[in-house]
């Protein structure tokens, strides 16, 4: 079985008649990363956010198959329980809720669902503190607010490490390296590609081919209007880097 | 000539305190100061009667219909009544160091806990004290906003047992002091209690209020509080309105604060069925700062009001107020904030917020924001905001795996917290407890949502 398989998936938002997914059809098999390109507009990040289950989006049509389950019926916290996550582009501030407290409530979430008890707290502080370190996220941005007096870099990061403490089956990055330097870059795709393993699968989403010299992709999605038209291995990027979009996207018009 | 008086129409609540008060006065004789106090604020009630809709400061808390019937008043607890609140007392956790006790307005000192009354602090009779001590008879006569408010008189109408806490000047209180007020069960019953709280020049102290009852036992209470912080004092002053689900509140609280001096006050609400919270705060010398805070919870069909005058009477005081509102069901939050600034009040620098969540389609608030400045070289703003959460926050809370009402539990604690973390910035460590036990408060609150 696929770990993902999105079937004639069709969506737009809830406010709005213009369809933005049209048709998508997807499959990302356990241990695979995928990496998806596409032009401006072309719907990459709202197929992150319906995928994660955003409600100002209304899915019209078709089904997103995680592990041969539909998730679309799922509210977004039984997504995340499921294993799906979703490193967002932006990621928000929320001031007033502590970095930790936030991390324990995301894991012990997770935990619960799955039938486990809530982590110890001595243990929770040693995994998280290791994992930060790994990142070189601070002690002292452990201590703030979520992403508050983040700089961008930062709160990728700290994407990265809430992706490593849930260790989910299937993570989405969404434009991971969007506003990264290239230290930061590196950073952030050592810490991807130390979680991948057999068993889980990645969806990069990105403008460029930048981000595919360091998180190596076993297969590249061109997404344009919202379906997608072509696929092919690593050199598919690196062909589109070249030429830019408008080759392959008036082919397959 | 002799005119037809004018019989105003009555209601029942309004006939039931006027005899009341007739049998109080044949029963109850006390001393002239008292007697004065008493006649002063029952003239005043009978004057305008319960105030209402029309009544500008009570528009939103119209107790004509909020207070459809008078409780008979309380009577001196009996020994079963006693047994029964140290019961109680037993599970309400101290956050303080001495704790005070009044049970239906009386002061109980048999039920004084957690050590003696520490170095400086003397508790004693408010009558007596007015007797002998004219400027205590003059403190608890009461400033002229507060004078003429009717929540204020009727407590004036029905005062037959007074506190006086009194902090010696220079004392600094290592722990604030637990003042808790219980309501017993049983018949419904209207309950009067005051007290004043002075503090010694250059003194700082700490007092905790907590004012709690039986659930379901429709009674009545009218609290009034005076404070007086003298020069280079500080207070800090936390308040836990707790009662039971279908009690009347009408707390006043009444604070003048002299020169560089500091006033930090704390509400937390999320008791009774009706509450309004008065806060009449003048700055009466210079260089000195008051904080005002409140955090109100309110679901089902609860009402709540906070209605405030912060007075600047002098130059250069700095003043905060900041409340918010939790709001569910088809609870009624209201704010009314009133900055007034004196002519010679020159250097006020004043500001103050308003907001509030809602977390459901039924409740709603409202907000009466005012600011009288009458000097030109000041620095005055309000803001008011209401909304419900951000989805945006929510949608990242839950895209990490965190159920809905987790979600919104994690979002209102920060919001409350706002109001709620940098209290009492002073040394005392109580506060520090008091903070927490707040905290702890919201969200319980929260999780009894779900």
């Amino acid at each position: 079985m696929s770990l993902l398989e999105i079937k004639n998936l069709t969506a737009k938002l809830a406010e709005e008649d213009k369809q933005i997914l049209n048709g998508l059809n997807l499959t990302v098999e356990k241990g695979q990363v995928a990496a998806i390109m596409g032009p401006n507009g072309s719907g990459k990040s709202t197929l992150s956010y319906v995928l994660a289950g955003r409600e100002d989006y209304e899915v019209t049509n078709g089904e997103a198959l995680l592990d041969g389950e539909n998730i679309l019926e799922l509210s977004p916290d039984e997504r995340a329980a499921k294993g799906l996550f979703l490193a967002f582009q932006y990621p928000i501030e929320i001031p007033g809720v502590g970095q930790m407290t936030f991390l324990k409530a995301a894991l012990n979430a997770q935990r619960r669902k799955n039938g486990l008890d809530d982590m110890p707290t001595p243990e929770f502080m040693k995994l998280v503190n290791g994992r930060a370190k790994e990142l070189g996220i601070s002690q002292d941005m452990l201590r703030r607010s979520v992403n508050v007096g983040f700089s961008g870099g930062e709160k990728k990061r700290n994407e990265i490490l809430q992706m490593a403490l849930l260790q989910p089956k299937l993570a989405i990055l969404d434009e991971t390296d969007s506003g990264l330097d290239i230290d930061a870059l590196k950073i952030v795709a050592d810490g991807v590609n130390a979680m991948r393993s057999p068993d889980r699968g990645f969806v990069v989403i990105t403008h460029y081919q930048r981000l595919l010299d360091y998180i190596k992709p076993d297969v590249v999605h061109v997404l344009s209007a919202g379906r997608i038209i072509k696929t092919g291995g690593p050199e598919l990027a690196l062909e589109l880097e070249a030429k830019g979009y408008a080759d392959i996207v008036g082919k397959a018009a | 000539m002799v005119m037809n008086a004018i019989t105003p129409i009555r209601t029942p609540a309004e006939q039931a305190l006027i005899g009341a008060f007739g049998a109080l006065r044949d029963s109850r004789p006390t001393s002239a100061a008292l007697e004065g106090l008493r006649i002063d604020g029952f003239a005043r009630f009978e004057a305008s009667g319960l105030p209402h809709r029309r009544v500008e400061d009570w528009k939103y808390t119209d107790l004509r219909v909020l207070m459809r019937e008078a409780r008979p008043l309380a009577v001196a607890p009996d020994a079963s009544v006693l047994l029964a609140a140290k019961v109680a007392l037993g599970r309400l956790k101290r956050v303080g160091g001495s704790r005070i006790v009044l049970v239906d307005g009386f002061h109980v000192p048999d039920l004084a806990d957690g050590g003696a009354l520490p170095e400086g602090v003397t508790v004693s009779d408010l009558a007596a004290a007015m007797a002998q001590r004219p400027e205590i008879a003059a403190l608890v006569t009461g400033q002229p906003a507060t004078r003429a408010n009717i929540a204020f008189a009727l407590n004036n109408a029905f005062l037959t047992d007074g506190l006086l806490i009194e902090v010696a000047p220079g004392t600094e209180l290592g722990h604030a002091l637990d003042l808790v007020s219980i309501t017993s069960d049983g018949a419904p019953r209207l309950v009067t209690s005051r007290v004043v709280v002075v503090v010694g020049a250059g003194a700082s102290a700490g007092i905790v209020e907590t004012h709690c009852g039986p659930a379901g036992v429709e009674y009545q209470k009218n609290v009034v509080m005076q404070v007086v912080v003298h020069d280079g004092a500080t207070l800090e002053h936390g308040r836990r309105q707790v009662e039971g689900d279908q009690a009347l509140h009408l707390a006043t609280l009444e604070a003048s604060v002299g020169a560089e001096a500091h006033f930090d006050s704390l509400t937390l609400t999320t008791g009774a069925a009706v509450s309004r919270s008065q806060l009449f705060v003048r700055f009466a010398g210079e260089h000195s700062n008051v904080t005002l805070r409140g955090v109100s919870m309110l679901k089902g069909r609860q009402h709540a009001d906070t209605a405030l005058v912060m007075e600047h009477a002098v130059p250069h005081c700095q003043s905060r107020e900041t409340f918010k509102h939790i709001l569910d069901g088809e609870a009624h939050g209201v704010f009314q904030g009133k900055i007034i600034v004196q002519p010679v009040a020159q250097k006020t620098d004043g500001r103050m917020m308003s907001q509030t969540i809602m977390l459901a389609e039924g409740p709603s608030m409202d907000n009466k924001p005012e600011l009288e400045i009458f000097a030109d070289d000041v620095a005055c703003a309000h803001g008011c905001t209401c909304g419900e959460l951000d989805a945006d926050l929510m949608f990242y809370l839950k895209a990490r795996g965190i159920p809905h009402k987790e979600a919104e539990a994690l979002l209102v604690e920060a919001f409350a917290r706002e109001a709620i973390e940098d209290f009492g910035a002073g040394p005392l460590a109580v506060v520090e407890e008091l903070r927490e036990a707040m905290l702890t408060s919201v969200t319980d609150w929260m999780r009894a949502r779900s």
